[in-house]
């Protein structure tokens, strides 16, 4: 009884968070739809996103890339088959980890900024100041962020791929005597302009689940600093799973079928 | 002549959880008068405020202003409905990313088409009647309390909105900027024709600007009437409120 009473309250509370994301969607397509849009914020935004995450992106990539082409080239040379490193190398790295390691420390920095700085907005009423004002939270604040998310994530990810694949090819050389040209001619034959794209389009969709995870816990902060903190956590967790989980699902279907 | 109501509370009753904090809460507000809300330390009165700015729903009951009925109604009308009324919040509430001349001029640049020129000239006067000057660019988090406070006055003030709520705005001032805000509040009221409710705690001021005097303890209206009705009025829980005697109906 007491198990099945839980797991009642835990499919409500579910159901409500799904219904609050929802909403929040519509609301921002709504401000978009209506071109609500502020121009300058969401210059500042991107510009701080985008400078602000810049380094960190481009050393998980480096290392990222390093130690795939570390991996494989061990492998590859053992087996003689060294010119196939730099498609392995650049194929896991534009179509998975770019976009992923992208977006994970993406959301560790920025989701966790947007939702604390939301979250501390509405514990100290500014939120409730904008309402009065009459202006909407989602216009004022969710669709700038919205915007610098989807177009820095996928910029940076561009970054991310190219700086992988770069260290993957110092790496080669270094330590298998893969020398670059091989290395490169190896990466265009295994992939392809619409992996590239494919990639982006994944960057994109983290970008909204960032973006739209960061503001919505950030809008139902509740009780204090503490409920800031909490905001904050929680934001970094769901993003990050659901990062996970829906980079399976395209996967599949963008890259699977083939 | 029948003074006409602005904004109503009916039959208002407000729960958080458990915790009844309206109940069965009926108030009038008149057209182009000053009602003063006088109450208990946390007896509901910022939350009287924050319905009739439509930012919380009561339980039940219903909520009027400018004969629309801010229940059930969506988030996107009231956003157009608040732009009449603003809410001079009791700690400022202040956005602390935008300086302060940005805060006070916030809801002209995004309401009116006015130039840059004249917003900062608005936002100048308005800064100036509560005593602030030269603290234009200062951010939020580089004032005082009662300098926020102030500011969040102006910012309230700025559009020359129909209604204006007051929530405690000379708390924590010094005795010369209270009778400034005093009267400001005043002056509005006079030159706008607008309709003002205030919170306060400070009965010089309230006997000063009231038109109307309404009493909550318990949830409710006790008390309402003309400021002089008020004053001389023989019920105990309002003559133990003005005298501030410890002994009385109401429980220490
Ligand atoms: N968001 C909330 N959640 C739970 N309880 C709340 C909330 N907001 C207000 N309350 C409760 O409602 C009551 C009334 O609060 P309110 O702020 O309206 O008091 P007040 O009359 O303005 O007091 P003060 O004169 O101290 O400002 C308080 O007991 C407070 O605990
Ligand atoms: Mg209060």
């Amino acid at each position: 009884m007491g198990i099945l009473e839980r797991f009642g309250e835990k499919t409500i509370a579910f159901l409500e968070y799904l219904g609050g994301i929802i909403s929040l969607i519509g609301e921002t397509i709504r401000s978009l739809v209506h071109a609500q849009i502020r121009y300058a914020e969401t210059f500042v935004q991107s510009y701080e996103l985008g400078i602000g995450s810049l380094l960190i992106v481009l050393l998980t990539s480096l290392f990222t890339g390093m130690v795939i082409s570390l991996e494989s080239a061990q492998q590859a040379v053992q087996y003689g088959i060294g010119s196939l490193v730099g498609g392995a190398v650049t194929y896991t790295s534009v179509r998975e980890l770019g976009p992923m390691l992208t977006a994970v420390v993406v959301a560790g920095r920025v989701g966790s900024a947007i939702a604390a700085e939301i979250g501390s907005m509405v514990v100290t009423e500014q939120i409730d100041a904008l309402r009065s004002m009459g202006l909407s939270p989602v216009r004022f604040l969710v669709v700038p962020r919205l915007l610098a998310l989807a177009i820095m994530l996928p910029l940076l990810t561009i970054f991310a791929d190219i700086i992988s694949i770069v260290g993957g090819m110092w790496i080669a050389q270094a330590y298998a005597h893969i020398n670059p040209a091989s290395f490169i001619s190896s990466a265009r034959q295994a992939v392809g302009f619409d992996d590239v794209v494919k990639g982006l389009f994944k960057s994109f969709i983290f970008a909204c689940i960032i973006a739209f995870v960061g503001c919505y816990q950030g809008l139902s902060t509740r009780g204090g600093a503490a409920g800031v903190g909490r905001a904050t956590t929680s934001a970094v967790v769901i993003s990050i799973i659901l990062i996970f989980g829906t980079n399976f699902i395209m996967s599949y279907f963008l890259f699977g079928g083939h | 002549m029948e003074p006409t109501i602005y904004a109503s509370l009916e039959d208002v009753t407000l729960s958080f959880g458990e915790n009844v904090i309206l109940k069965n809460c009926n108030l009038k507000i008149v057209r182009g008068a000053i009602t003063c809300i006088v109450g208990l330390s946390g007896a509901g009165k910022s939350t009287i405020l924050r319905l009739l700015d439509g930012l919380i729903e009561p339980s039940s009951g219903h909520v009027y202003v400018d004969g629309h009925d801010l229940c059930h109604t969506p988030e996107r009308k009231l956003v157009e409905l608040r732009q009449k009324t603003s809410l001079a919040f009791q700690f400022a509430a202040l956005l602390d990313s935008l300086t302060i001349g940005e805060n006070v001029g916030l809801p002209l640049r995004e309401h009116t088409a006015l130039s840059d020129e004249k917003i900062r000239h608005i936002v100048d006067d308005a800064l100036e009647s509560v005593g602030l000057r030269h603290i234009y660019d200062s951010l939020p988090n580089e004032l005082s309390g009662g300098m926020l406070k102030r500011a969040g006055f102006a910012r309230a003030i700025v559009t020359r909105p129909e209604l204006v709520l007051y929530d405690e705005p000379t708390t924590g001032l010094d005795p010369i900027v209270t009778n400034l805000i005093t009267d400001t509040i005043i002056r509005l009221r006079q030159k706008l024709d607008g309709t003002a409710v205030v919170i306060s705690h400070d009965l010089h001021s309230i006997f000063r600007m009231a038109d109307y005097v309404a009493m909550l303890f318990e949830g409710a209206i006790i008390a309402y009437g003309p400021r002089e009705e008020i004053r001389t009025s023989s019920n105990p829980f309002v003559q133990q409120f003005l005298t501030g005697n410890e002994v009385g109906p109401i429980p220490v």
